[in-house]
């Protein structure tokens, strides 16, 4: 999985309700999602992304309510992974189960600049930053979690372990 | 020998069947009680379709119509008919418009000293009041959590939060709980468990102690939990369930990350200003910023105590022409007790609009949407950027006691002015 796009930089504490508002939350439909997200901090946003870009932000991304719409709305929205400082854990486990890619790296995250060129390499955890000529390396995933990843997140991970169930 | 064992290692240690549990393992843990909201909920019940999956292996598996209760609009309509739908096929229980809160429901009629509870909403961590292990999840989390009857956790370190001393009066645990947000962070506990504990929460009454464990998740927390004991066993009795009491309390010895302590007695009245709950200041700091509504409710603030003592506050006073009081008890159970007492009625007297139970204007979903520019002082736990339906209007977080103060100002303003001297205590309101 390695991704290539225009960063989109955010500070910390980028909560759900602005990811996407509860306003909304009246839809489970990702188009619609995708629509408003990040509407409330950044009104041009979901105007300016290009598909496969990367939104950076700082400390605490996804704090905030358990709303999953959240990680569904940045997919829809065309953002091919979030590389940040550190995540809150409900948003972080919502993205993997989504299949949202998502990088802790507090270092390329301090670094990076809105527009920079970043390649984000999600097995290897390797963020470069093109624009800058910097590499650095995100923290690794515990094993479970590497599994759910690969499998796609955490349905087809229970599907495929109820389908053994079912064999055996 | 067992290990000693922090409260959320023995509940989790429990689950996952075996003797002992150390911080950053994975388990697979059964689960207790499951439940999902009408926000959160139809996502969870399409994710149980596509699994093929309509059967509830959950023991107890609950779905609370209480966000955007009764509906605002036909879309969110439409949603709430297929939660009926889904607990009308399968053996989830259904919770609909007039019941109120997940949060306080769940304190008032299923959870347990010592089970695991999962929810679709973050403040579910709410019910480590009563000794439980309680944390929220998203949807796929808890469909599959409701599904399996089990899920799989990082058993979290835990924070040891001590607090010694009495609380001062016109002081509560909406200002304990602020002030340790302020002093950890917005992330500042964040996978972490929050254990309360010492003889100023040892003496907190069960409504106090929801307040603490409701706003854990603010610090980033997991959960947050307090020991099973006589006040745990005296809820529950007065909820007619005294037989799902259990004692339960952490280890001597056992392993904390870090503690944190606080001097009840050096507590003053706090608000969280705009937009983070960690940015939290003494009352005095804010004194004279002008109030254009005021919530007093949800699942932080909503209970029968926090009513009482903001219409104390209120008594032979009203609220300032131009600031509105909106009052949403948590409960039915809530709003039934505050008719038979007379509350409502005083509220109403003093100006306030009691809306029906539930989460009210605190998601921004209707019930008290926030103007341009205006400002609201909530009982609620969150102050984000148009968390009250509007980007352009600012929140801030603060007691029962400070919010009805502002209402009878119009601004900002120390409640203990407000209580007169000798006058009304929160202790009081505790026991009154």
């Amino acid at each position: 999985m390695i991704f290539e796009g225009s960063a989109h930089t955010f500070g910390r504490d980028v909560d759900t309700d602005v990811i996407i508002p509860a306003r909304y939350l009246n839809s489970s439909d990702p188009a619609e999602l995708g629509a408003h997200c990040m509407e409330d901090i950044d009104a041009d946003f979901v105007a300016r992304v290009r598909p496969g870009d990367i939104i950076v932000a700082a400390e605490n991304f996804g704090c905030g309510s358990s709303r999953e719409h959240a990680p569904l709305a940045i997919k829809a929205a065309g953002v091919s992974c979030v590389v940040a400082a550190s995540f809150a854990r409900i948003f972080y486990r919502n993205a993997i189960n989504t299949g949202l890619p998502i990088v802790v790296c507090p270092a390329a995250a301090r670094e990076a600049r809105a527009g920079d060129r970043l390649r984000v390499d999600v097995v290897a955890g390797v963020v470069t930053n093109l624009t800058q000529g910097t590499s650095h390396q995100a923290d690794a995933f515990p094993a479970f979690m590497q599994e759910l990843i690969a499998q796609g997140g955490l349905l087809p991970y229970v599907k495929a372990r109820l389908g053994a169930e079912g064999a055996a | 020998m067992t290990v000693p064992a922090t409260l959320a290692e023995k509940i989790i240690a429990a689950h996952a069947g075996v003797t002992s549990v150390v911080p950053g393992q994975i388990v697979v843990a059964l689960v207790d009680v499951a439940i999902a909201q009408d926000g959160t909920g139809p996502l969870a019940i399409q994710q149980l379709r596509d699994l093929g999956q309509v059967r509830v292996k959950a023991p107890t598996a609950v779905f609370f119509i209480d966000h955007a209760a009764p509906s605002p609009r036909a879309e969110l309509s439409n949603a709430h008919q297929l939660v009926r739908r889904f607990c009308d096929e399968t053996a989830a229980t259904l919770s609909d418009v007039e019941m109120g809160v997940c949060h306080q429901r769940v304190a008032e009629s299923y959870a347990r000293p010592g089970e695991l509870i999962i929810g679709a909403d973050s403040h579910t961590c709410t019910a480590g009041a009563l000794g439980a292990f309680a944390t929220g999840m998203g949807s796929t989390d808890v469909a599959i959590g409701m599904a399996a009857g089990q899920t799989w956790l990082r058993v979290p370190e835990t924070f040891r939060i001590e607090v010694d001393g009495r609380f001062p009066d016109g002081v509560g645990a909406k200002d304990l709980i602020l002030t340790i947000i302020g002093r950890l962070g917005a992330d500042g506990a964040t996978y972490r468990a929050l254990e309360f504990g010492g003889p100023a929460v040892a003496a907190l009454p069960m409504h106090e102690r929801l307040t603490l464990t409701n706003m854990a998740v603010e610090a980033g927390a997991k959960t947050g939990l307090v020991a099973s004991d006589e006040v745990t066993r005296a809820f529950l009795a007065a909820q007619g369930r005294e037989a799902d009491w259990r004692a339960l309390a952490p280890d001597p010895g056992a392993a904390y990350e870090r503690s944190l302590s606080f001097i009840a007695d050096e507590l003053v009245p706090v608000l969280a200003a705009p937009h983070t709950v960690d940015n939290v200041h003494p009352v005095a700091e804010l004194a004279g910023t002008k109030v254009d509504q005021v919530l007093l409710g949800t699942c932080t603030n909503g209970r029968l105590e926090d009513l009482r003592a903001a219409a104390r506050l209120l008594r032979g006073r009203r609220r300032a022409a131009h600031t509105r009081l909106i009052v949403t008890p948590a409960s039915q159970a809530v709003w039934r007790a505050a008719a038979d007492e007379g509350l409502l009625q005083e509220l109403a007297v003093a100006g306030a609009v009691v809306t029906n139970p539930g989460c009210g204007a605190c998601v921004g979903v209707h019930e008290g949407i926030l103007a341009d520019g205006e400002v609201c002082v909530s009982t609620a736990n969150r102050n984000f950027k148009g968390r009250m339906g509007n980007p352009q209007g600012a929140i801030y977080l603060a007691s029962p006691l400070t919010a009805a103060a502002a209402a009878v100002a119009g601004e900002i303003v120390d409640p203990r002015e407000l209580l007169g001297s000798g006058g009304l205590s929160t202790k009081g309101a505790h026991h009154g």
